[in-house]
């Protein structure tokens, strides 16, 4: 049985923080491509398009027939547990700060054997689940799990350094005055966060669903202007000490192309939330959570950017708008980049359409604030770099893997 | 009056400049701080907004610039205690000198009557000031002179920093302002340059509602006449006898524009 | 032109038996010194072991016409800047990257290139450097497959990865941790009698069964301690041997596989089972005939699968073997008889030495550690290389002394 997670002590200010050590971090190119699936929460292993052999560890060749035409698919996860170990010592810093450390040799149902994390809950020998999950580092690392799963697993210790779970984590969640930030706030309440801080910028201007957010268990209102510079470094001087998580559901849409209206204007209003407004964030809040990486339970774990998955193809309906989302997807791959020597996860929920007073004219399916919000936190809670969410974000990111210009085209017409 | 224009102008100078040095003239800044959290007007989201004043920091002694400190700023040309220019309506685009950077330069310091309606607006959001009213004022005050300020103190200034000052509800703002006879009076029966308001605009919160829209914007601007808004500190200056400088920035073609508002008052009588 | 492709055979091409080792002479088994930690590079460890070679064999250094070196610290150089770096010449050169089954490689390499006249004394080394932090350094650089999914995971290195072969085969074959003891307080016992150990205190079983868990069932004293050192030997002809008046084994037969049994889905049998049968027809030899065995043991139960795979009991009798029998050098089953890596400790590659020099030394009456009685027949076997999951490389030599 998973031990439940204790609510941590408050911070004892004469202790050093622990530093934010990685798990190895050097990975092969073909172990990119797992990395690469893992990110999505997809558990793919190469398979030989020769002879339909499972490979393991990531290669460049068949060691069933040495064909070089292997390619990551996903494979049952099933599994038996053979062989387990406790490391309790090991000459790597991340590690020796986390000992005792579970690892097992699984016999794939699909083939080959792999060394995993262990799950306290699984049984040697027994049945497994396996799981690809990026570790600290940012690698795809694969953990065996139990057949079935209950929520009092996530506290696992080693699950938890895999996930940014919010329980007991305190959460910036960035606009409350849109439905989707108190959506946000809600479910990430709901999920066990210690404290929700929800920004609210231009405070003297009412807010529909105000009345509702305040009323949310541990929410927190502070003063937020995305497009402020000083705003957003006076919240992190407030609270950029004991922010563990950060959801930027900030989203400034307008339709329009570029051509057939002087839009300039709010094309500027635009990037300057959705662009500029994340890198504030980043300059103001980065530098804190990047050095509280490894702080314990409630220890800096992400930054969630909810983006419009128009950041993989323009729609020229809201073309500025697509345009910022593109931007702000690049900046989130610098982000994460720049956030991985601390551990800290960068994540992107890509939405479609979400169902408000700007895509009115936008045909169905669309997105509600809820489906958002629950996206962002089984993100969170299960270590997922990149969703999608609703059926249009799903489909495009789809039509992005097989051709991102046979996409644009599509958009565009 | 004689006696001033008897009086040769180097020598009304040099009585300022003593009266400045002095302290019998002192200066009442009129202008609120330019800041990031300043509100600005509101419109539907669907239109073109009024951009907020912004400032980046450049440098400030570090590896950016070692030995200097500035700042980028934006803003829209209406954020902040800021002047319209008659161009800024549509009453007003086919004036000439309708834009900041054409203004006759005499315009630029003129005296100043402060119409205190405080008392009326604290007791009502959306007092109108009438014709009636300005009349009433009048009679009591003496006629508003030609080629000035008119400036209307509402207290609404202290309610800076709170939800009150614009005073946002479901059907738009509530703030004291003008109706359109108070404004037909004062443009054209008697010759103001301009209106002057503490609130976010020259206008009531309800303007919209009036017959014209927005009769302060609608008739001064189309009258060639000039506004002032969000302006600090009117409880400091005397009913009459001050002197108003509210000169724009030369902005090309610009409708507006922030400015440094302040005015020259005799020292208070102790 | 597009060739067109062969059709593909049903079977494998006709075989290629092995030719016997004619007259091939292992000679001056050479040993310095291990320390636990030192500023001195491989490169100064190799020297030191070929200049003891050289002074013992009486030869000068240009008489080594052929050097086979091992060794994992050598970077960025490899054998070839060795050769300039040691100013020697030689007319054949290998340099073999296999760890544990390193020596019996190189022996393996050395004793056909002796026999074809491509040599005529050969110097086998191996010797590695250990400075504070190199262990950690050089794991980290160590094989794609254990940086890619080995590491990762808790980064037990060597320990974790012999942690599940440990824990597997206890559940397999009901091996208990006082049999794997058992193995490692013998071979203490023989290390106090080997003057170069690291090692030099008595072990106990209950010391043994108390020391602190490492990566379970790995604990302390089932592990190696890394340290610096150089182990050597020369290859050469019976007749150059006999010239030069060095005491000398004779070479009967080696067998070498790499990653054999692929599909086993954890390792439980190392490639010796694969090659067993042709190690002592070739020797013309069995078990029965061997006097001293010279095991690879980097753990314990890798010492337990030798002497399964290598036919001194069935498969999964290990654990009843070592209760049966007394692993000690005066013992009915001499084993490790230096006291193996476990007690004399792993000089990196020099480790897949340590077993081959000791056997020499034994088989030639120049013991260091105590004698073995009669011993004249010594199966060494060597093991390398967790390359992910299990060791890859496994090798076997026979030697049996000759004439002076």
């Amino acid at each position: 049985m998973t031990r439940p997670l204790a609510p941590p002590p408050r911070k004892d200010p004469q202790r050093a923080t622990r530093p934010p050590e990685l798990p190895p971090v050097q990975r092969s190119r073909a172990a990119l491509g797992l990395t690469a699936r893992a990110a999505r929460g997809v558990f793919a292993l190469q398979v030989c398009g020769a002879c339909g052999t499972v490979a393991y560890p990531p290669r460049d060749a068949c060691a069933g027939c040495l064909s070089t035409e292997l390619v990551f698919r996903p494979v049952a996860d099933g599994g038996e547990v053979i062989a387990q170990t406790v490391i309790r010592a090991t000459p790597d810093l991340y590690f020796r700060d986390r000992t005792p450390w579970r690892v097992g040799m699984v016999r794939m149902d699909c083939g080959p054997s792999i060394v995993a994390h262990l799950h306290g809950d699984v049984e040697v020998p027994g049945r497994c689940r396996m799981v690809a999950r990026l570790d600290k580092g940012g690698n795809a690392v694969l953990m065996a799990r139990p057949e079935t799963w209950s929520e009092a697993m996530a506290d696992d210790p080693e699950w938890r350094e895999l996930t940014a779970h919010p329980k007991f984590r305190r959460v910036l969640v960035t606009a409350g005055r849109e439905p989707v930030g108190q959506a946000v706030a809600a479910a990430l309440s709901k999920a066990g966060a210690a404290i929700v801080f929800v920004g609210i910028a231009e405070p003297w201007k009412p807010f529909a669903g105000e009345a509702q957010l305040r009323a949310i268990p541990n929410v927190q209102i502070m003063p937020l202007d995305l497009t402020d510079t000083a705003s957003v470094h006076e919240l992190a001087g407030e609270i950029g000490g004991k922010t563990d998580i950060i959801v930027n559901t900030a989203d400034h849409v307008r339709p329009g192309g570029i051509v057939d209206a002087n839009t300039l204007v709010a094309a500027r209003d635009s990037f300057e939330v959705n662009v500029f407004g994340l890198q504030r964030l980043a300059a103001a809040f980065g530098p804190g959570m990047r050095s509280r990486g490894a702080d314990g339970v409630n220890s800096a774990a992400a930054i969630v950017d909810v983006l419009p998955v128009e950041a993989l193809g323009n729609t020229p309906g809201f073309g500025f708008h697509g345009a910022s989302a593109a931007a702000r997807h690049s900046l989130l791959q610098c982000l994460r980049a720049e956030m991985r020597p601390g551990g800290v996860r960068v994540m992107s929920v890509f939405t479609g359409p979400v169902d408000d007073a700007w895509r009115q004219t936008v045909p169905p399916p669309k997105v509600a604030p809820a489906q958002i919000a629950r996206a962002v936190v089984t993100a969170l809670a299960e270590g997922i770099e990149e969703s999608f969410v609703g059926d249009v974000a799903i489909d495009v990111a789809a039509r992005f893997a097989q051709d991102p210009k046979v996409l644009e085209r599509e958009l565009g017409s | 009056m004689t006696t001033a224009a008897a009086t040769s102008g180097a020598d009304l100078l040099q009585a300022l400049a003593a009266g400045l040095v002095s302290g019998s003239v002192e200066i009442v800044d009129l202008a609120h701080t330019l800041s990031p959290d300043f509100p600005v007007m509101v419109l539907p989201p669907e239109f073109g907004q009024c951009q907020p004043f912004r400032i980046e920091e450049v440098s400030r002694y570090d590896g950016r610039g070692p030995g200097w400190y500035w700042n980028n700023i934006s803003m829209s040309e209406h954020a902040g205690t800021h002047f319209d220019a008659p161009a800024h309506w549509i009453s007003g685009k086919n004036l000439p000198e309708a834009t900041v950077d054409a203004i006759p330069l005499d315009r630029l310091a003129r005296p100043a009557v402060v119409l205190d309606f405080s008392g009326e607006s604290a007791k009502d959001e959306d007092f109108l000031l009438t014709r009636a009213h300005l009349e009433a004022w009048e009679a009591e005050n003496g006629a508003i002179e030609a080629g000035s300020w008119a400036l209307f103190r509402t207290g609404w200034s202290k309610h800076l920093g709170t939800a009150k000052y614009l005073n946002l509800r479901e059907d738009g703002a509530h703030s004291p302002g003008p109706a359109s006879d108070a404004m037909e009076f004062l443009v054209k029966e008697r010759g103001i340059v301009g209106f002057g308001t503490e609130t976010i605009g020259t206008d009531a919160g309800q303007g919209s509602h009036l017959s014209p829209p927005y009769p302060a914007h609608f008739i001064l601007h189309g009258n060639g006449r000039y506004g002032l808004q969000c302006l600090d500190a009117l409880d400091r200056l005397p009913t009459r006898g001050a002197l108003l400088f509210a000169a724009p920035l030369k902005i090309r073609h610009g409708s507006g524009s922030p400015l440094r508002v302040f005015a020259l008052v005799p020292r208070a009588e102790d | 032109m597009v060739s067109e492709a062969p059709p593909v055979r049903s079977r494998s091409p006709a075989g290629n038996p092995r030719r016997p080792y004619r007259d091939v002479a292992v000679a001056v088994p050479v040993s310095i010194p291990y320390v636990r930690y030192s500023n001195e590079t491989a490169h100064w460890w190799i020297a030191r072991a070929l200049k003891e070679l050289v002074t013992r064999a009486g030869i000068r250094p240009v008489d080594l016409d052929g050097l086979s070196v091992a060794s994992f610290t050598l970077a960025p150089d490899t054998a070839v800047g060795l050769t300039q770096h040691l100013g020697l010449s030689p007319r054949w050169l290998d340099n073999i990257p296999m760890g544990g089954a390193s020596a019996v490689v190189a022996l393996r390499r050395a004793a056909r290139a002796v026999e074809a006249g491509d040599a005529s004394i050969v110097a086998c080394v191996g010797g590695d450097a250990n400075g504070i932090d190199s262990f950690r350094k050089l794991l980290s650089s160590f094989s794609r497959f254990a940086q890619d999914a080995s590491y990762p995971y808790g980064y037990g290195g060597p320990n974790g990865s012999f942690a599940f072969l440990t824990d597997h085969y206890m559940r397999q074959y009901g091996a208990t941790r006082e049999d794997f003891g058992r193995i490692c307080v013998a071979q203490r016992d023989n290390a106090l009698t080997y003057p170069q150990a690291i090692m030099r205190s008595p072990l106990t079983l209950e010391a043994y069964m108390n020391a602190r868990p490492i990566a379970d069932p790995i604990h302390l004293f089932d592990c190696v301690m890394p340290c610096a050192g150089a182990e050597a030997f020369l290859v050469t002809t019976a007749d150059i041997a006999a010239d030069l008046g060095l005491p000398h084994a004779r070479l009967l037969s080696t067998i070498e596989r790499h990653n054999a049994f692929p599909d086993d889905p954890i390792q439980m049998r190392g490639g010796w089972a694969m090659d067993v049968g042709e190690l002592y027809a070739m020797a013309g030899t069995t078990p029965d005939g061997i006097d001293v065995l010279e095991t690879y043991d980097d753990y314990p139960v890798i010492v337990m699968m030798q002497f399964e795979d290598l036919g001194f009991c069935a498969k999964g009798e290990a654990k009843d073997f070592v209760r049966a029998h007394d692993l000690t050098n005066a013992g009915s089953f001499p084993q490790n008889t230096s006291g193996g890596q476990l007690s004399a400790g792993q000089a990196g590659a020099a480790g897949g030495y340590l077993g081959l020099v000791e056997a020499l030394r034994q088989v030639t009456g120049q013991s260091l550690s105590r004698p073995v009685e009669g011993a004249r027949t010594a199966l060494v076997s060597g093991f390398g290389m967790i390359n992910y999951d299990r060791g890859l490389c496994s090798g076997a030599a026979i030697l049996q002394a000759g004439a002076a």
